[in-house]
């Protein structure tokens, strides 16, 4: 016990002396919250809309001005011609084109049928196909109205119509930061737990420490604890802080599940993150390896942990790998708690996993550290 | 009789077909200084870190302050000091730190720990600079305090790995001053080197070749063997011979 304590007591002195270090620790994480969540917003606003108006009839304005009133879009002009407006999706300045053909008014009157065209710039896909989809409800929108507008309407409304009630349930605002901002959380605890973890103890095998400490009767299991604890604290000051303070008070989120099986998910989690630094360090001679590897794995759980895009709609391999993250797991236990007030029962199966992939994670590192120092 | 605190038999590690170290058989008694030379590549590191506990011979047995190397590698450990060549040190730690750090692993008490930081850092002239970091010593100080650090909990016997490599003459020379008042105190020094003047301090040298011990005898008697003026020639004579010198 008595060597713990003065394995503690050197790691946390080294680590509150470490100027690069302690920024990272603590700053990063802060400013990654407040930055990420704004940035990865997937509400498409703004979509600029190249109009080519043949007909430059009132029905035709009327049509414009009601596309332009439904807020999602930005007119970037009106072109003669298509070959014009595609020169500003070529510019990058339009992406979509309205092309309003000749006698559009007429034809409408006349005909009671005309034909739109609408060219889309698919190079951003989210983008293209929502502000094509919203174009296409404006336009329905617009024909429905001029239907109203022609046709006689029957004393009995012959066609009965559904019309779709909906409600939004644990996010009724549909704000998108209340989804990010858990896993964003989740993904810092995850980095600063592997990352410091791996990078830490390959710094004492690059200095030459390492090989000091063994000629000492520290045993191995009391070195890994010492190195393991302090960033375990670590790792649930920095969740707290990033709870409490920055998801609280800037985003307003309130955790509406029970804090206890929070943090118990979360204790264990830790333990199977630090496991995985632990792991990297024994296989790994100096910090660049340390940080390069950590990247790489860092990186493939960023993607496919669904942090920013669904599981669900991943193709089955993709889905494979994803359920071999430990962080897949503290993502959706994060959101299901924090923003769901999920329970255990509710959770029981992220946590058999998470259980798992701590005991084989750890168990494999310690394993290998004592084979490999 | 005088007592043994290291001793070796056929001591041998073997890395797929080289052999870094081939049985190598000699005794190292108590409170004597240990001079372990040889050219680089010669299985020196090799054999010390055996004789530590930090890797297990292929084959052949030793025993050092009484432990045997393959079956008590943690009792020996609690029994010797090591000083490698590369400094090892926390450098982010102050001396005091350090000193607490590497007293409590050993399992000095608290006042234990703080007498002999005290009594140290005096001895080493060190009061001004006690709370300084460490990194910011000069190399010097670092070497003679990483030594009187190495024998903080009066281990039966200390390694010491180049400890003088780098370092100035007059500092060297106070060096193994602190050496020699070390074994007043009953350790014994285990060391190597490649600067042959130090050699001629020790009270006995053996010189290893391609992972073989060639001689084992004082100063003097070697120079009486290979009829040589000097523990340079002496080394020289039996280094040239050597087929994996790095140079």
């Amino acid at each position: 016990m008595r060597t713990i304590f003065f394995l503690l007591r050197k790691e946390f002195k080294q680590i509150f002396r470490n100027r690069a270090l302690l920024p990272l620790i603590f700053v990063a994480p802060i400013l990654q919250l407040l930055i990420l969540p704004l940035a990865a917003n997937y509400e498409v606003k703004n979509i600029n809309l190249a109009v080519v108006d043949h007909d430059k009839s009132p029905y035709s304005q009327k049509l414009i001005s009601k596309i332009m009133a439904s807020g999602y879009f930005k007119l970037s002009g009106y072109y003669e011609g298509y070959d014009v407006a595609f020169h500003q999706i070529e510019k990058d300045e339009a992406d979509l084109i309205l092309e309003i053909p000749d006698h559009f008014e007429r034809n409408i009157v006349k005909e009671n049928t005309e034909k739109i065209f609408l060219a889309v710039n698919a190079i951003n896909g989210t983008k293209a196909n929502l502000g094509g989809a919203y174009l296409i409800q404006v336009l329905a929108d617009f024909n429905s109205q001029i239907r109203m507008e022609w046709k006689q309407q029957s004393r009995f409304n012959e066609a009965p119509t559904i019309e779709v009630m909906h409600s939004n349930w644990y996010n009724p605002m549909m704000n998108f930061r209340y989804f990010m901002v858990p896993g964003i959380l989740a993904v810092l605890v995850t980095m600063i737990g592997s990352y410091m973890t791996a990078l830490n103890i390959v710094k004492e095998k690059e200095i030459g420490t390492i090989e000091q400490i063994n000629v000492t009767p520290i045993r191995k299991h009391h070195f890994i604890l010492g190195k393991l604890i302090p960033f375990w604290v670590l790792g649930i000051f920095v969740f707290s802080f990033g709870l409490f303070v920055v998801s609280f008070l800037v985003y307003g989120i309130i955790p509406q599940g029970n804090l206890f099986l929070l943090y118990g998910f979360l204790a264990v989690y830790l333990v199977g993150i630090l496991g995985f630094g632990l792991l990297i360090s024994t296989y790994c001679d100096t910090q660049q390896q340390a940080m390069s590897v950590s990247f790489f794995f860092v990186m493939i759980f960023m993607l496919m942990s669904g942090l920013f895009t669904p599981i669900d709609s991943m193709p089955s391999w993709a889905k494979a790998i994803s359920q071999l993250s430990p962080v897949t797991y503290f993502i959706e236990v994060m959101r299901m708690i924090v923003l769901k007030g999920s329970s255990f029962a509710d959770i029981k199966y992220h946590f058999v996993a998470i259980v798992g992939f701590s005991v084989l994670l750890m168990g494999w590192a310690i394993l290998n550290y004592r084979k490999t120092m | 009789m005088r007592e043994t605190v290291i001793s070796t038999n056929q001591l041998t590690k073997q890395f797929g077909d080289f052999i870094a170290t081939n049985k190598i058989t000699f005794e190292v008694y108590k409170g004597e200084i240990f001079g372990f030379l040889g050219a680089n590549g010669a299985g020196k590191t090799t054999a010390m870190r055996m004789l530590c506990g930090l890797s297990k011979p292929s084959s052949g047995h030793a025993t050092v302050a009484g432990f045997d190397v393959n079956t008590q590698p943690e009792e020996i450990k609690k029994n010797i000091g090591y000083m490698s060549q590369k400094f090892s040190l926390y450098e982010d730690l102050t001396i005091t730190e350090n000193i607490e750090f590497f007293g409590g692993i050993y399992g000095l008490t608290n006042k234990q720990i703080a007498e002999k930081s005290k009594d140290l850092i005096e001895r080493l002239g060190l009061v001004k600079a006690k709370d300084q970091l460490v990194g910011s010593l000069p190399l010097g100080w670092k070497q003679k305090l990483s030594f009187s650090i190495a024998i903080l909990h009066q281990p039966k016997v200390v390694f010491l790995d180049e400890p003088t490599g780098g370092v100035d003459p007059v500092t060297r020379r106070q060096f193994w001053d602190m050496l020699y008042q070390a074994t007043e105190n009953g350790i014994t020094v285990f060391v190597t080197t490649h600067y042959m003047d130090e050699a001629e301090y020790c009270n006995r040298v053996s010189i290893m070749v391609d992972g073989k011990i060639e001689a084992l005898d004082s100063p003097d008697g070697l120079k009486k063997q290979f009829n040589a003026n000097s523990m340079d020639e002496v080394f020289y004579q039996l280094a040239r011979s050597a087929k994996r010198s790095d140079n």
